[in-house]
């Protein structure tokens, strides 16, 4: 950001109590090769900043694109009108507020910047990829596609605090969609799930170059398949499943916010009450759950929140006992309590509220072969492409893409449409195999969507490779 | 803001060399968000955003880009220059699209709105006033949107909307709650008053101790919020070409002729009747109405420029993502006010939530019911419920299942903000289904 930006800033903010200067400048491109041909190859280019402002006993918020000095005069202004506005009517006195005294940088660590590969060379990569695909005159549609998001963020404060980060994100992408009649299945890299911070090194970690052809071949598979049995039985969930598992269940009913109410017209409230940190067990001793935006690699890996809080890993659950909500500087403030660094705002033109980050299952020791060879009776099942929760986070049911059937400790056939459903409350207490290392994955969703006005943000899950026993399983209708 | 954008579009236009072709999109919207919880403010501020979309084509090569845009000419001319000669640089790495159709022949529009919303500041009081000690969560939303249209054939479309919508619930305890909305261009005092008022006689049947159903089949009432959702659901990727094309639409058995709906279900993309702009982003207008399904039967879909070049037809003006936006379903003979005595027994369903498909192929959707849902008994409210999952194809709600739909409809403006207000509807009635699945 430029030092005048800061400047004009500082300037025109010397009449309120507080304030901070968020502004965030993003670049996005999607390369997308379906059918063949190549689809639009479009590009944003976003800046704006966000202006928050503590004054009196109330506190406001304005987000402009206009960066100019007196563009930055009016939004706090705006700002400060709302402040004013809102004065001993808010949940919160602005005063019991953490403010920005520290300064600090934080880059993604990037092997292959996405800018130094030519747009011509991506595009050959995911044409190539897109070919293998089309394996079959019974595969009706079928896509590669990379995404790459780059974003600088600097938030200054008038209490001389900077914190100037800088993130990168690629996420690749294959499909297959097979159809025979009126039955159509669909086939991915796993789902939406497949998204990092690095650079275009993740294309190769992810398995998108060469995994074409088995994509498309369990698309195949999926068509002929006999559905999903129905009937109580064990469960082994893949890390591309156990991201929206670990998201549904246990990230949203941790966010503070939540807990206190906030969300209960929108994304809803959460079964967890403040009374159970530290004292309820919420799921089997083998439970370990952890807020780490410190993993470089990760989704939602950064150095410090949106409201300048240092990043630090803390575990939310460990061995099957609640410890920790997910809840910045406001929320800790609201409720007296400790929580975590993890006020996020999706761009500038949106308020930080409490976000999930990274949220991730610690492996155990178990390997993939053990957990099959213990179930008797049972389904395996991969890549989630369905889901659901009440509002209070409590009832969900899922769908994945793939399931195998597990019968005396063996692997079986591929069966389709394969769902589950259960409790929050329960579900967990039934985790009775962790997978260890090397059943990990590192995965994440950029679609988590939350927040008055509405906020979708990307979020971390990095999980093994789970056992559950008795889980309620059906196929299709 | 319209001159404005003609005027940077006219620069920009003045630098094209050669047969280039300039496609331009603008959005734009200055809104005031105000949220509550327990009738407190959560968070209070204004967001002033403008975009501008510029496509550069040559021949069948095209490059695209969206800016952000300052409002400031001397800041966004130079930026959009530049950006052009980006997409000049880029356009050479590309192919020719076979798909690629923008509208040639200019045709212009303009609608302007009357900005008849008073201070947000006076809306923000009425709203905490009137909540009168109750814990009222929600989002007040207010304020300008704006979208455009030109390119350098010479074809101009405006269209902006001053606007509000208020999304609340008056909460009792736990997960029992009344939802509810205020949404509009004028606020009217005393229609919010009605609204409050309706609200808070659901919230005291609330107060009743709650009964749990057991998973089972039964008889609801599913009010328009409720069936909203459920359309919006099925809407979502149903009647776009591209899905029905490629076999990937949820009402694949429809359209193949294995699976019927009621024959008194209609669903129109009624555009004229909507809140949206009447023309998309390559320029097309769109018409007055396309009617998704009439009586039952698979009538027209939304096709998309692309998916128009792609499937070797004519294009209706639907965006690129052939979702509805301003959708309508047709009313039934079921008078508002004996909603109850036909319900007889069985549950009134004021919201549904976190829909999602258990068997797309067979367009079975799960989801839970939320807010104001209620045991009914002859006719006559007991209890608010504990929320239960149901797990229903769309052949059998809207289908053989269905036994009647309201003839009074509710005009429903979406309240979503995901990166801008959005400026869908609905026109949707309530409806009376037989056999409602429920599963936990």
């Amino acid at each position: 950001m430029l030092e005048s930006t800061a400047q004009a800033f500082r300037e025109a903010a010397a009449g309120v109590d507080y304030a901070t200067l968020r502004v965030v400048e993003q670049t996005d491109e999607v390369v997308n090769v379906r059918q063949g041909i190549l689809q639009p190859v479009g590009s944003t280019e976003d800046r704006g900043a966000m202006v928050e402002v503590h004054h009196g006993d109330g506190s406001g918020y304005a987000a402009t694109s206009d960066l100019s000095p007196s563009g930055l005069r009016s939004a706090i202004e705006r700002a400060k009108d709302w402040a004013e506005t809102t004065a001993g009517r808010g949940v919160v006195k602005p005063s019991e507020i953490a403010r920005l005294t520290t300064e600090a940088e934080y880059d993604t660590p990037v092997q292959r910047p996405w800018e130094d590969t030519s747009l011509g060379d991506k595009i050959d990569l995911v044409t190539r990829e897109a070919a293998t695909l089309k394996t079959d005159d019974r595969i009706v549609d079928w896509s590669a596609s990379l995404w790459y998001t780059g974003q600088e963020s600097t938030l200054i404060s008038t209490d001389g605090g900077q914190v100037r980060q800088r993130f990168s994100m690629v996420a690749p992408n294959l499909h297959a969609t097979a159809n025979s009649g009126t039955e159509t299945q669909t086939r991915t890299l796993g789902g939406h799930a497949q998204a990092r911070q690095g650079g275009l090194e993740i294309v190769e970690m992810s398995g998108f170059v060469g995994s074409g052809g088995q994509i498309a071949d369990e698309a195949l598979q999926l068509l002929e398949a006999p559905d999903c049995p129905s009937g109580v039985m064990d469960l082994v969930l893949a890390p591309d499943q156990m991201v929206l598992q670990i998201h549904e269940s246990i990230g949203h009913p941790l966010e503070l916010d939540r807990i206190l109410g906030d969300e209960r017209n929108y994304a809803g409230t959460s079964f967890v009450t403040m009374d159970m940190f530290g004292s309820y067990q919420y799921g089997s001793e083998r439970l370990n759950v952890t807020f780490d935006p410190t993993r470089p690699d990760q989704l939602a890996s950064y150095g410090y929140d949106d409201d300048g809080q240092k990043a630090t890993k803390e575990f939310l659950i460990k061995d099957g006992l609640l410890l920790r909500p997910l809840g910045g500087a406001t929320s800790q403030a609201r409720a007296d309590m400790k929580g975590v660094a993890n006020a996020r705002a999706n761009g500038w033109n949106r308020p930080p509220i409490d976000r999930m980050a990274n949220i991730n299952l610690e492996h155990g020791d178990a390997s993939f072969e053990d957990m099959i060879k213990s179930v008797e009776k049972g389904v395996y099942m991969e890549t989630n492409c369905s889901w659901s929760i009440d509002d209070s986070r409590n009832k969900f049911q899922f769908g994945c893409e793939l399931g195998r059937l597990i019968e005396n400790g063996e692997l079986g056939p591929i069966v389709r449409k394969a769902n589950y459903r259960g409790i929050s409350a329960t579900f967990w207490r039934s985790l009775s195999m962790v997978g260890n290392e090397s059943t990990v994955d590192v995965m994440g969703t950029p679609y988590c969507g939350k927040g008055e006005p509405n906020q979708v943000i990307k979020v971390g899950h990095a999980s093994p490779t789970c056992l559950f026993r008795q889980v309620d399983v059906f196929g299709g209708a | 803001m319209q001159t404005y954008f003609y005027d940077l579009v006219d620069r920009l236009t003045a630098s094209l060399t050669g047969g280039e072709v300039l496609i331009s999109a603008f959005r734009a919207e200055d809104s005031d968000f105000v949220r509550f919880n327990k009738a407190k403010v959560r968070q209070a501020g204004r967001v002033q955003q403008r975009s501008i979309g510029l496509q550069l084509i040559e021949g069948r090569r095209h490059a695209s880009v969206e800016v952000c845009l300052s409002g400031v000419m001397e800041d966004d001319l130079p930026r959009c220059q530049r950006q052009l000669e980006r997409l000049r640089e880029r356009r050479g790495f590309l192919p020719e699209d076979p798909h690629l159709l923008y509208s040639e022949e200019p045709t212009s529009s303009e609608h302007h709105g009357e900005n008849s919303l008073p201070d947000g500041s006076e809306m923000v009081r009425d709203i905490q006033d009137s909540a009168q000690g109750r814990d009222l969560v929600g989002i007040h939303a207010a304020g300008g949107v704006h979208a455009g249209f030109a390119n350098s054939l010479g074809q101009r479309n405006w269209f902006s909307t001053h606007s509000f919508n208020f999304d609340w619930s008056f909460h009792h305890s736990a997960d029992k709650a009344v939802k509810s909305s205020h949404a509009g261009f004028e606020w009217k005092t005393d229609e919010f008053q009605r609204k409050l008022e309706l609200s808070a006689e659901q919230l005291k049947v609330l107060g009743h101790p709650a009964k749990t159903l057991e998973p089972g089949g039964y008889r609801v009432y599913l009010a328009p919020p409720a069936l909203n959702d459920i359309v919006d659901m099925v809407g979502s990727d149903s009647f776009g070409m591209k899905m029905q094309r490629t076999k990937q639409s949820p009402l694949i058995k429809l359209l193949e002729d294995e699976a019927r709906l009621h024959p008194s279900l209609s669903i129109t993309e009624a555009t004229a009747l909507g809140v949206a702009p009447n023309f998309q982003e390559a320029g097309f207008i769109r018409p007055s109405e396309v009617k998704l399904v009439d009586g039952g039967a698979p009538a027209d879909c939304l096709i998309s420029p692309r998916s128009a070049k792609e499937f070797g037809v004519e294009t209706n003006g639907a965006s690129a993502h052939e979702v509805p936006e301003s959708i309508d379903v047709a009313a039934g003979k079921l008078p508002q006010d004996r909603v109850l005595e036909e319900l007889g027994t069985g549950l009134w369903i004021g919201n549904v939530w976190y829909l999602n498909y258990s068997d797309r192929s067979s367009c079975r959707t799960t989801g839970m019911t939320r807010f104001a849902t209620f045991w009914v008994e002859n006719g006559q409210i007991q209890a608010p419920l504990n929320v239960m999952r149901f797990d229903e194809t769309a052949y059998r709600m809207l289908g053989e299942q269905l036994v009647d739909m309201t003839a009074e409809r509710d005009w429903i403006l979406d309240p979503e903000t995901y990166h801008r207000r959005s400026t869908r509807s609905a026109r949707m009635p309530g409806a009376l289904v037989d056999d409602f699945r429920l599963t936990l």
